[in-house]
This record gives structure tokens, sequence and C-alpha cells, in this order.
């Protein structure tokens, strides 16, 4: 037994741990990044507006993750409840990702379009007005807190440098774009949905010519989450198969 | 040769001093910079405590050089154990802080009016605080004391450094109150156990590299040939915690200074990333790392050798091999490719053999000494920890399993099984260590009180029980619940009746944490009344091994 070699050297000791402790996430880590068959391509998925990464953040800082996942997992009873088995093409543009670890609360990766705008935001202010057992926190602030335009585009551009494919003319016109979202019929709105398809135009927090608060962005968020792949196209036994 | 060393040590004072007007410098600009008020906070908790230190360094430099000039100057010699004392210090403080958390987390899940609709408390901002306050501040204290203790002990040599480890207990008592204070103003990175800001994490990468160099650099002026085992350990902790998180945070800041960033990895890499990155805070700070603390203090406080020190070696290289793979198994049915996932789980149930056979070296040293568990309660802390580190290392492989996952993961079977790590494991060795330390460090005969200790411990176990075993029933409760169907084949259960039928088992896991936090109370009570130095008043019922190494009578003939 030659242990020896390693117990007088630091550095042979150190050089050895670095080596063994590297085995497994090489193996496990890189092959995501180049194996095709990892993300299944599938048609309808575009980066998030302005106004739905907004909310997005807002999920986020409110680390609303720590009690609701977004994975529907491939077993009967959750597909039943909650819809079709999530795929890793949906959350290929989340920077992070947000599969959450929790139930505390249902799975949220298909709430979009289940509950009424003013249902979300009753929900948020005061979640036991809409569901009494509900063991939520309330979350009033989300109404009068507004968004700022500046962090907003600031976000979209680091998020088209890691790679979500924003274009120039996304880029562009973040700010406009964010204000149209709480403008339903307006022409800025007709141009947020060439640019954004089955963006949904409302608005959110029900508070009349005020700009767009935590809560707008929040809600837009929750209601497209799980809405843009288009499953009528999807063929899981086919060229998505992995 | 008297002039060298006091040109070195010269040296150190000036580094230490143009550091810390970098670090001060570093703060102004996030202080001046930022248009974010958290992160200008930050600015100046890290200029004031910069400046702080700077003034300090200065101050003992200038007072040696009197010394010096006056011909009275005593060079520190024999071990450097001020830093050690305020890790310990600084764990007791931050684990009451967590539990206390812990506690009030409990209690929202059981009655959500506590959490008074206030951003700062809500239960969504507060758990990444009580998770990181455990962890980090509770655990990574004690580990960072601990393994400064062991390091000199076991290599006879003074810890390597004259300011540097200073530098990082205290620089990492700074980290954690930028990241603890970040978490409640709603700055985080969303990765659950690294949630900390890019800038938090610059910080604590250069405060845990120097922390790599002083514990190295000890351990080069080792007077032993041989490295001892507890210390692979602890570099098996420091090394890999230097490269994970690294890998799982690495993120793009939106812009300089701003306290927000974006990570490099999206959806199903970086799920996998994290939980690369979050099996392995388990594997590496909260296993290879308290493994460590369990090869020092148990043979010193049982004053035995180890039970086996080729089992030591094959378990230490298979552990450390075998955990870095057992990541996916937090990603079971998921969009994460099967091929990872049953990698996952496949190393996953292996990492059991390993985990044991840590487990048997633990208790096997006992052998001959048995009876120290019933009359030295801070023994029965340690064997108590390994025996409950042996049933969740039995538990987890038995939970990777992708049908028992299917069934256990999303609910809160998970959060009892990390529980009965976190408390019965981690923190009961903690408690160990600590109450081995506090005598040893600060000179005394014995604890205060070992039957406080008897209560500490007996108050501690009672509540995890009922901790973990209202998590088991109310886990597997609602993964019953969420699958059951009804006789027309619908699901029975609508979402919110599994929420309601949680309800007892909340309130009994809250019962649980607040015994949990009275017995850490206890603890508080009694390691301040041994380092203020009061007369034990059960001297006669401590072991010889509780007095400070110089203050032990031999045993009889």
């Amino acid at each position: 037994m030659k242990h020896e070699v390693f117990e007088k050297n630091s550095i042979i000791l150190l050089v050895g741990i670095l080596i063994v402790v590297s085995i497994g996430g090489l193996f496990q880590i890189a092959p995501l990044f180049w194996v095709d068959s990892t993300i299944e391509k599938v048609q309808g998925m575009r980066p998030y507006t302005p106004l739905e990464q907004a909310g997005r953040d807002v999920y986020v800082r409110e680390g609303c993750y720590n009690c609701h996942s977004q994975m529907v997992r491939t077993l009967r009873d959750e597909v039943e409840r909650y819809g079709h088995y999530s795929l890793a093409a949906e959350s290929m543009y989340d920077h992070p990702f947000q599969w959450g670890s929790k139930r505390t609360g249902p799975d949220l990766a298909r709430v979009g379009g289940k509950y009424s705008d003013q249902w979300h935001v009753e929900h948020m202010n005061n979640p036991r007005a809409v569901v009494p057992e509900s063991i939520m926190p309330s979350y009033p602030w989300l109404l009068t807190r507004r968004l700022d335009p500046e962090t907003v585009e600031a976000r979209l551009k680091t998020l088209r440098k890691v790679g979500v494919p924003y274009s120039d003319e996304m880029i562009a016109n973040v700010r406009t774009d964010l204000a149209a979202q709480i403008n339903p019929d307006s022409r800025p709105a007709r141009d947020l949905l060439k640019r954004y398809p089955k963006a949904r135009v409302a608005k959110f927090d029900g508070q009349q010519g005020v700009p767009p608060t935590e809560m707008d962005a929040l809600v837009a968020y929750l209601q497209i989450l799980g809405q843009l792949v288009d499953f009528a196209t999807f063929d899981a036994a086919g060229p998505n198969l992995r | 040769m008297a002039d060298t060393r006091e040109g070195l040590e010269a040296f150190g004072d000036v580094l230490a001093v143009i550091a810390a007007a970098l670090f001060a410098l570093v703060g102004g600009i996030w202080f001046f910079g930022s248009n974010d008020p958290a992160m200008s906070f930050h600015g100046l908790l890290m200029m004031l405590a910069s400046a702080a230190a700077g003034i300090y360094v200065m101050t003992v430099a200038f007072r040696e050089k009197a010394a010096i000039a006056i011909g009275n100057y005593e060079p520190p010699e024999g071990y450097f154990d001020g830093p050690i004392k305020v890790t310990v210090v600084a764990a007791v403080i931050w684990g009451i802080a967590g539990f206390l958390v812990g506690v009030l987390l409990a209690l929202q899940l059981a009655y959500p009016a506590l959490n008074f609709d206030l951003p700062w408390i809500s239960f969504g901002r507060l758990r990444p605080l009580h998770t990181s306050a455990v962890i980090f501040a509770f655990g990574g204290n004690v580990l960072i004391g601990t393994s400064f203790y062991v390091v000199q002990r076991t290599c006879h040599a003074r810890l390597a450094g004259r300011w540097s480890p200073w530098f990082v207990v205290w620089g990492y008592q700074l980290f954690i109150a930028i990241a603890g204070t970040g978490y409640l103003l709603g700055i985080t990175q969303a990765k659950e156990y690294a949630e900390p800001e890019w800038y938090a994490d610059l910080f604590l990468t250069i405060i845990w590299v120097t922390y790599l160099l002083v514990f190295l650099g000890t351990i080069w002026r080792r007077k032993e040939p041989h490295i001892y085992v507890a210390n692979w350990f602890y570099l098996a902790f420091i090394v890999p915690i230097a490269m994970l998180p690294l890998v799982t945070t690495a993120a793009l800041p939106v812009s300089s200074p701003s306290p927000s960033s974006v990570i490099l990895w999206s959806g199903v890499q970086d799920a996998m990333t994290q939980w690369w990155y979050g099996h392995n805070a388990v594997g590496f700070f909260l296993t290879a790392g308290f493994l460590g603390i369990m090869y020092y203090f148990i043979p010193k406080r049982v004053e035995r050798p180890v039970y086996s020190y080729r089992l030591s070696i094959v378990h230490f290289w298979t552990l450390i091999f075998i955990y870095i793979w057992a990541g996916p198994h937090h990603l079971h049915y998921t969009a994460l490719p099967d091929w990872a996932q049953t990698l996952g789980m496949t190393f996953s149930i292996m990492l059991w053999m390993p985990s044991w056979g840590g487990m048997i070296n633990g208790l096997m040293t006992l052998s001959g000494a048995w009876d120290k568990l019933r009359t030295d309660a801070v023994v029965r802390l340690l064997v108590v920890s390994v025996a409950f580190y042996g049933m969740s290392t039995f538990e987890g492989p038995l939970m990777s399993i992708k049908a028992v996952n299917s069934l256990s993961h999303y609910t809160d079977w998970t959060i009892g099984h990390v529980h009965s790590g976190a408390l019965g494991w981690v923190a009961m060795v903690s408690f160990g260590a600590i109450y081995c330390l506090v005598p040893w460090l600060w000179n005394r005969k014995g604890l205060y009180s070992m039957r406080l200790v008897e209560w500490h411990f007996w108050i501690s176990t009672l509540g995890i029980l009922l901790y973990i075993t209202a998590m088991w029933v109310s886990g597997i409760t609602q993964g019953l619940m969420w699958r059951a169907y009804d006789s027309l084949g619908f699901l029975q259960y609508s979402f919110i009746e599994t929420v309601e039928a949680m309800h007892p088992y909340y309130v009994i896991r809250a019962i649980g944490g607040i015994l949990f936090l009275s017995g850490a109370l206890i603890m508080a009570y009694n390691v301040w009344r041994t380092i203020r130095g009061d007369e034990p008043v059960d001297i006669a019922e401590q072991p010889r091994v509780a007095a400070a190494p110089g203050l032990r009578l031999q045993p009889a003939e």
C-alpha cells in the first residue's frame, strides 16, 4: 500500500482530490452542452417580453421558487393535475432555471391561462381572499412598486449577452414594449405582438393610467408560463425523441 | 535571525494595510457608484470594516515597533488560537440566529399571518437566510475554527500567516452579513444554497483562497511526516468548495456596479449544474468537513485511536469520488435526460457504502470506551451525531431510487431528510466540538456545567425526533394524496386539500424546532459562563479531557 505518497505530500494529496472530484461533473454536465437531443426541437419558444422578464425578476427576488416548482414530471398524476410534462426546451431561455425543489404550493409550469388576471392580483394581494386555506404570504407591495425601465433594459441586454436570442429590434424597443403590454388595442401593443407572439396584453393589475407595476409584471409572467410551446406540432415519439 | 523575522512581520503588516485599503476602495466603489441602496449599504459595511481592520493592523504594528525599540518585544509563539476563538463565538451566535429564523419559518407555514405582509420577512426571502445561516454561518464557522485548531495540533505547527487567519475569520463574518442582509433586501441569484449575488461571491472567493493557503501553509510547516486523516477531509472540503460555487454561480453582472447578475447557464444545464453544486454542498461542506471534525474530536475525547486506518483511506477516496455524481437524483422524472438521472441514482446508491464506512470508523473508535457514552454527555453528542449520519446516509440513497423519489420529491420528506442530517449530524457533531473546544481554547478546567450539556443533549434529541417524524408523516401523506385516485378514476384531492392536511405536522415541526433552539440557548449560556471563567459546578462529573491540555491531571497509576 503506497498511500504514503498522499499522506506525506500535501500537493499530491490536493491534486489527487481535485482529479477525483472533477470526474463526475465532467461526465454529467459537459455532455448536456453538446448532445443535441438534450433540448427538444419545438415550435413556439421565444424570449420573454420585457414585462414578462421583469415579472420573472420579481418571482426570483421574492423567492417563489422556495415553494413552487416549475417542472411537471413524467408521472400520470402530475400530467393529469398540471398538464403536459415539461420539456427541456421550455426553460431554455431561463437564466436562472426555476424548476424548484419543493411544492409547498402547486407546480406553476403551466399556470398560464388557468386563472384570470384579476384572480392573480387578488391572490397576490391576499391569498386567503380567494383560497381560504392557503398558507402563502401576501405580496401587497407589488401593486404600488413601479418598474424601472432602465433596469429592465439592462437585464434584457445582459440576457442577450449570455445567449438569449433577443433581436436588435427587441432590444431597441424594450421601453415601448414594456409600456405597450399593459395598453391593449394600441398600435405599440400590435407591434409588441409581432415581436413576441402569444404575449398577453392587458391591464393586468387593473389600475388605470398608471405605469407598469411589479404586479403587472408578475401576472404577465405567470400568465405566459407553459403557453409558448405548440404541443399540436410536438411529437414526443418523432425526431424529438431522445 | 530575529531581524529577518521582524522584517517579515513588518512586511506582513504593510501588506495587510494595503489589502485593507484596497477593500475599502472596493467598498467605496459600491457605496458611491451603485444606484441600488442595498448595494450602497453593503459598500458602506465593506468600507467601515476595512478601515477598522487597517487601523487595527497599524496600531498593533506601531505598538510592536515601540516594544522592539525598548527591547521587550516577545514574538508570538505556540499555537495561534485567537481566530479560532472568534469562530467558536460566532458559530454559537449565528447558530442561534439561524435556528430562530428556522422556527419563524416553521411557524409561518403553520400560521401564514406571521409573514406580517412585510417583504423583508416573507417566507421566500427568509428561507435562504435560514439555510445559509445554519449551513454557512453556523457550520462554516465551526469548520473554519475546528480546521484551524486541528491542523495546528496534528501538524505541531503554528497557523501560517500573521494577518491572513484574522482576515479569513473576520472576512467570513462580513461576507455573512453582506449575504444575509442582501437576502432580506431581495438581492439573490436564486441558486439554492448559493444565493449571494456576484459581488458577495467574489469577496468570498478571495476569503476562501486565503483560507486554503493558510491551511496548506500550516501543513507545510508540519513537524510530523504524515498528514493526519482529519486534514485530508478538511482539504477535501476546502478545495471542492472553492470549485463548486464558481461554476454554479458563474454570472455576468447586469451592469457594474449593479447588485444583480445573469447566470451564464440556462434551463436544463443550469438545473444540472445547480444540483451538482447543491448535492455537493452537502457532500463536501456538510459531510467531508464534518468528518474531519469526527476524525479528530472523537478519538481525542474518548482517548482511543481511530478504529481503522485502512478503512479511513478506502472510505475517503470512494466518498469524494462517488459524491460528486449524486446530483441528478434531485432531478428524477424531470426534463433532464434519462441517462443523467440513471447515473445519479446509481452513484447515490453506491454512496451508501463509503458513508457507512465513515460511520463505522467513527463509532468503532469507541471500542473499549463505550462506558463514556453513559458518563460523558459530550461523547454522547458526538456519537449520536455519527448515528444520525448513518441514518440519513441510508435514507438518502433510499430516496434517490427513482420509484421512491417519485413519491418523496417536492414533499416534506426531503425537508425531514435534510434536517436529520443537518440537526442530527452536522449540528450535534458541532455542539460536541464546541463543548470540547471552549475549555481547551480558553484554558479552563472544564465546562461550566456538564449537567447543562445533558439537558442540551436530551432537549435537542427530542426536538430532532419530533421534527423528522412530523416531516416523514407529512411528506409521505402529501405524496400519497397527490397521486390518489378515486373509484371513478379522477384525482381524489385538489392541491389545497393536501396543503390543509399538513397543518398539524407543521405545528409539531415548529415545536421540535423550538426545542432544538432551546437546547442551543442552553449551550450559549454554558459556553458564556465557561468563557467568563466561572468555576465549574460539577467538575467531579467531567472527564479529565474536558480540561485544557495544560490543566489535565495525569491518569492515576
